[in-house]
């Protein structure tokens, strides 16, 4: 568009000459449209990522912790044969499967009774309550548990008079918080996948002698087992990835987010923080790999 | 050097002197990663209405803590550079900050000095722009963790022992030994607190040194591999005890209200906080001896607010300034003019130059042995932080 072209026909906009330009010009459209998420896209995600990944070759100078840019394989060496690294991933992994589990126990009944029990009314009401944790803040919640589980806390004086006793810090206390905080990231995938499955399936499963207990099993359960695995993709990565939450309520331990953490913030060696952050990648990736045949992807 | 430091308008042929003195030098003894971190300030221009200063907690109160502690105000008011802080909680947390190149002044213990210097964070200070820096105790200055070569990198703040907190409840005397954290942590286990750091592996060594002495360790800071290696075992050992690490000054004050940590490594300010609240617990420096910090207020190298930050230094080194801080944080003062506004001077040794040298200040592990042994190679600070992550597991 020239100003030329605009001054020999003077009573055309610049705007409608644009649009005909882009209307005979469908690449340019495409073009004009992809290019900000693109740019987005590419330049604030993978660049990241491949940097993470460069910066994993690198190492540093101990004493003034500047970096060295020169390649060497020592971090991932480190990562891979370290037993810290090896017992910390264990722990993490097993950490987020317990989480993965709880979840999808507890949001089975919630999201049947939201899509198949309860009234329109009050559909939507669970939603809203569903929905509700997650607009206060993630720090406010972990904070809320750590009183939760200290050892003059809500759980102990309730408890205490049957006999028992607050888990107190440590992994048990990370496992409830984590399973708590991710509910909500399972319940709805799950909901929407009920959602999609027909009530007359339901009835003629009935029609046909089956029982409530066949009908699930081998009419519901299946239809939304992608829904399910979308939910585990949630809670899975979410809790691989955390830091904060086992910082808080987690006693001693660490897991693979503090690993990275320290080695950023304390260590100050950003080379093998990013070489640890590949674990908590390539875990996910294979799970990704594995689920992807299922649909699950689909149903995010 | 890459940079060719810039000289003033005046005395350009003195300043260019020394800059090619220093070059000399640099490259005469590069074993470091250069970059000297520039010139002092030679004279104080006009304060700039700002200054950005990263601090140990307790070491800028503006009364948001608690609105009577408070000794920013009259500093904003007399210099006219509003502050704005951050806090860290562990002096790697500092290095790593001061990095991002967003603050002016940093209060850094011995751990971190010597790091900042070496990495070009911080810039050498001209202590005559600094009227309050000729009171300061002759023992603080030019000492191997706030100087290099006899230039001055910063002001000396203050100086304490890092101490062993106990409720009061569990321990209904008062425990005169480290050994309720380590040889009989599993007394309390699951309730013992340690602080959450490399440099923590000292205080291992420094009950090592009482406990073991066929094991020679002469100085904390300076452990070879055996050293390292027992420190590291007994540190293994009081994990199974440790309900959890402490960074966080809140977290370990929480902790200890709760009775969800009974026993561990604390600091006088923590004490303080606990004290108003009321908490039962209380502090004690058992006879093994203890670590401990001796501060120094440092500028950054590309501070954006120079004048400003020596005015801060200025001021923080002031008796009045000086004694508010360091009385609050639980810390004896950097002058003995400082004592005359505080009344507990005696129970902090200040000005005891000999009780100041029986505590362990924190110092940066190097591979040259600090204690002079020269036919072995000591454990580094890179050493020590991989030990400590094998510790906490």
């Amino acid at each position: 568009m020239t100003s030329a072209s605009v001054e020999s026909r003077p009573h055309r906009s610049a705007a409608r000459a644009g649009s005909a330009f882009l209307t005979t010009h469908p690449r340019t459209r495409l073009a004009l449209l992809l290019a900000a998420p693109l740019f987005w896209l590419v330049v604030v995600y993978i660049v990241a990522l491949a940097l993470l990944l460069v910066t994993a070759f690198w190492s540093v100078d101990s004493f003034t912790g500047e970096i060295t840019t020169e390649f060497t394989l020592d971090n991932i060496i480190t990562v891979v044969t370290g037993s810290l690294y090896q017992t910390v991933t264990v722990r993490t992994v097993g950490v987020a499967l317990a989480v993965t589990i709880i979840d999808v126990l507890l949001a089975l009944p919630i999201a049947y009774f939201m899509a198949k029990v309860a009234s329109p009314r009050m559909q939507r009401v669970l939603v809203i309550l569903v929905l509700t944790p997650l607009w206060a803040s993630y720090l406010v919640k972990a904070y809320a548990w750590r009183s939760v589980l200290s050892q003059d806390g809500i759980l102990e004086w309730l408890l205490a008079p049957f006999g028992g006793h607050t888990p107190g810090y440590g992994l048990p206390a990370t496992i409830i918080t984590l399973s708590y905080l991710w509910l909500p990231y399972v319940i709805l995938p799950i909901y929407a996948g009920l959602e999609r499955v027909p009530d007359s399936l339901l009835e003629a499963s009935g029609d046909l002698g089956g029982k409530s207990w066949s009908t699930l099993r081998l009419v519901v359960f299946p239809l939304i087992l992608p829904a399910i695995i979308a939910g585990t993709i949630f809670s899975f990565s979410l809790s691989l990835g955390d830091y904060i939450t086992v910082n808080i309520v987690g006693g001693a331990n660490q897991m693979l987010g503090n690993l990275v953490y320290t080695n950023v913030g304390a260590a100050n060696n950003l080379p093998l923080a990013s070489a640890i952050a590949l674990i908590p990648i390539v875990i996910i990736f294979g799970y990704l790999f594995l689920v992807r045949r299922t649909g699950a992807l689909d149903n995010l | 050097m890459k940079r060719i430091p810039h000289t003033a308008r005046r005395g350009a042929v003195v300043g260019l002197a020394i800059a090619s003195v220093a070059l000399l030098t640099a490259c005469g003894t590069s074993s470091g990663s250069g970059d000297s971190g520039g010139d002092a300030a030679t004279e104080l221009g006009e304060n700039e209405g700002q200054v950005s200063i990263l601090a140990w907690p307790g070491y800028v109160e503006d009364g948001t803590n608690d609105p009577t502690v408070d000794w920013v105000t009259p500093f904003v008011e007399e210099t006219g550079c509003e502050v704005t802080t951050k806090t860290f909680g562990t002096s790697d947390e500092a290095l790593n900050l001061m990095k991002t190149g967003d603050y002016d002044v940093v209060s850094a213990s011995g751990d971190a000095t010597l790091r900042l210097i070496a990495g070009g964070d911080v810039a050498p200070v001209n202590t005559e722009l600094i009227p309050n820096y000729a009171g300061i105790y002759d023992f603080l200055k030019d000492q191997p963790w706030n100087s290099v070569d006899g230039v001055a990198y910063g002001v000396p703040h203050g100086y304490g022992a890092n101490l062993l907190m106990y409720n009061t409840e569990q321990f209904p005397t008062a425990p005169t030994s480290w050994d309720v954290v380590f040889d009989k942590a599993s007394e309390n286990a699951g309730k013992v607190t340690a602080y959450d750091s490399p440099i923590y592996i000292a205080d291992a060594a420094v009950y090592l040194m009482a406990h073991q002495p066929d094991l020679g360790i002469e100085n904390p800071y300076s452990l070879d591999e055996d050293q390292l290696a027992a420190a590291v075992d007994l540190l293994k050992t009081q994990r199974e005890s440790v309900g959890e690490y402490w960074s966080d000054y809140l977290k370990e004050i929480q902790a200890f209200t709760t009775g969800d940590s009974v026993v561990g490594t604390s600091w006088q300010v923590i004490q303080n906080v606990l004290a108003g609240e009321g908490a039962p617990t209380d502090v004690v420096l058992p006879e093994e001896g203890a670590t401990g910090w001796s501060d120094t207020w440092m500028i950054a190298s590309e501070a954006k607010n120079p004048n400003c930050a020596y005015a801060w230094l200025d001021y923080i080194a002031s008796p009045e300034a000086n004694a508010t801080a360091t009385a609050y944080f639980g810390e004896a003062p950097s002058s003995d003019a400082a004592c005359d506004f505080r009344d507990d001077c005696e129970a902090y040794h200040a000005g005891d130059a000999d009780y100041a040298s029986q505590i362990w200040y924190w110092t940066t592990p190097i591979e040259k042995c600090l204690d002079g042994r020269t036919d072995v190679t000591c454990t580094d600070y890179a050493a020590w932080t991989a030990a400590w992550q094998e510790i906490k597991g």
